[in-house]
């Protein structure tokens, strides 16, 4: 079972939470203005990558907040995690190489 | 080819079973090939397969990164099932039932099917309402299900509790008599046989690194830990590893890996007749002939291409299992292990062409892609071979994500399955 830093919180087991999956994804402001292919893009098609993800997770059986974290899907080794609404983080190869380890 | 039967088996017995020879060629890859088929789990080396026998083709190579059926056609829990609600999905898995209930016969080689039913357990009235449901449209279209009561199930799978004062009560199931199990190593190893013998080369130890264009967009080739390979088709059928491997071509997918897990038990006597699945409390059995409980258990929620996942899963899983079949309170479990399935938002698989000419992808099969073996491997094989889609996967492509056309069967099952 995972340890997940909730930003509010702090450590807590993974049964706490439910992953929301990737973060980061902007809903386009005006649905009808967009392509069927764009549109597509934003509900259903994802990076899926291996390697560093930028995902939500909700603290849900805790404040109930949801937080961003970055993680190596590898390793399952969380990098860190970060407020809603900040930008993706720049991850220096260092903690990278920690994360993939 | 060594031909397998009683005369076979009695003659290397006389020769002391020294006379057995390596049942495919190892061999190293060549510079070219007609088609590349990346993936050399059950589905792809199948795919390779009927290129080779229903198709006429021969220039083909089977490229995997480790060994043979070492990923998920080696994690799963072998269940052979074709009780899907919608009429695309249902069409799709009864086609591999059909070809599963004559493989062993095609390759010349004991796959183990064993079609000893599948039990599907209802618990809640919805539950009751959505197998009855199932049971009607598969019927409709000619496949074998039928509704059981609570006393009728356990009639037919005796270890089932069907008393009301467990948490969630047996109120019945529905059963496919033609399910069943089958050996998963067998059928990956029976297609490499058979696809071998047809002159297919088998290359493992061999990484996809890069998919090779030209300026028009089409594919060229790959490039690999063993070298550049020229060719004109690409099939990728690798599972968990879907959006990496097309992602080399700039492919977005709409899939999500996550890490599926199973586990067995010590073995056993023969303890349990069927299969029994019970998508409520979650929870998947048969017995193995070796005589160890096989469970599935859940994915974890989290993308990941670890091959691990959390306890707190197989323990949930276990709960149900005891509480359902409280003989088995006291098995020990022997080993646990994940698979890294490739989820789509619907549950329904992609055996389609890509926008790239020669760029082919069998995936999104998730958690139940083994039971669709040779009806997968045989319609990748065709839409590979003739550049088009057999009707039975027409619709199984990844332009439905943006045209809208779902076959839903997640919603239809509210589980994975």
């Amino acid at each position: 079972m995972l340890l997940i830093r909730c930003p509010y919180c702090g450590d807590r087991a993974e049964i706490e939470y439910a992953n929301a999956g990737e973060a980061h994804i902007v809903r386009p402001a005006d649905p009808m203005a967009v392509s069927d292919e764009e549109w597509a893009q934003y509900l259903y098609m994802r990076d899926n990558p291996k390697g560093l993800i930028a995902e939500r997770w909700r603290h849900s059986h805790g404040c109930g907040r949801f937080f961003n974290a970055i993680r190596d899907t590898r390793t399952d080794r969380f990098v860190m995690t970060y407020e809603m609404g900040q930008p993706r983080p720049t991850i220096d190869s260092e903690a990278a190489a920690e994360a993939a380890r | 080819m060594q031909k397998f039967s009683a005369l076979s088996l009695a003659r290397q017995a006389i020769g002391g079973h020294l006379g057995w020879k390596p049942q495919w060629r190892s061999v190293a890859p060549k510079p070219a090939y007609d088609i590349v088929i990346v993936g050399g789990g059950g589905h792809g080396l199948g795919t390779a397969y009927y290129l080779a026998r229903q198709h006429g083709l021969r220039n083909i190579a089977v490229i995997e990164r480790g060994w043979l059926a070492g990923g998920n056609t080696a994690r799963n829990t072998t269940i052979i099932r074709s009780n899907y609600l919608f009429d695309e999905s249902s069409s799709y898995y009864e086609h591999s039932l059909k070809l599963w209930e004559n493989l062993s016969q095609e390759l010349n080689y004991n796959v183990m099917f064993s079609q000893r039913g599948c039990l599907m357990v209802a618990h809640t009235v919805h539950d009751v309402q959505s197998f009855k449901r199932h049971v009607h449209a598969n019927r409709l279209n000619g496949i074998d299900n039928e509704w059981l009561t609570a006393e009728e199930a356990k009639e037919f799978c005796p270890p089932l509790n069907i008393s009301p004062n467990i948490r969630y009560p047996v109120l019945g199931a529905s059963l496919q008599r033609r399910a069943g199990t089958a050996r998963h190593d067998a059928v990956a190893w029976g297609f490499a046989r058979a696809a071998s013998d047809l002159g297919v080369d088998i290359i493992e130890n061999c990484e996809v690194t890069g998919i090779m264009r030209a300026p028009t967009g089409e594919v060229t080739g790959i490039n690999t830990t063993r070298g550049d390979i020229r060719t004109g088709k690409i099939g990728v059928s690798v599972a968990g590893h879907s959006s990496v491997v097309l992602g080399m071509a700039g492919i977005r997918l709409p899939l999500q890996s996550n890490p599926l897990q199973a586990l067995v038990s010590e073995p056993v006597k023969p303890a349990f007749p069927t299969i029994v699945m019970s998508n409520t409390i979650h929870a998947y059995i048969s017995q193995s002939d070796k005589g160890e409980m096989v469970i599935g258990a859940g994915t974890d929620s989290y993308v990941s291409y670890t091959q691990r996942g959390g306890l707190h899963i197989p323990a949930h899983t276990l709960e149900a299992i005891c509480e359902l079949f409280p003989m088995f309170r006291r098995l020990r479990m022997l080993r646990s292990w994940g698979g890294i399935t490739d989820n789509t938002p619907d549950r329904s698989p992609i055996t389609a062409k890509t926008s790239i000419p020669g760029l082919y992808v069998n995936c999104g099969w998730g958690t139940g892609g083994f039971k669709a073996t040779p009806g997968a491997a045989n319609l990748f094989a065709w839409t590979i071979a003739r550049n088009e889609p057999h009707p039975i996967n027409a619709p199984f492509t990844i332009e439905r994500f943006r045209d809208g056309v779902m076959i839903d069967e997640a919603a239809a099952a509210a589980v994975a399955h």
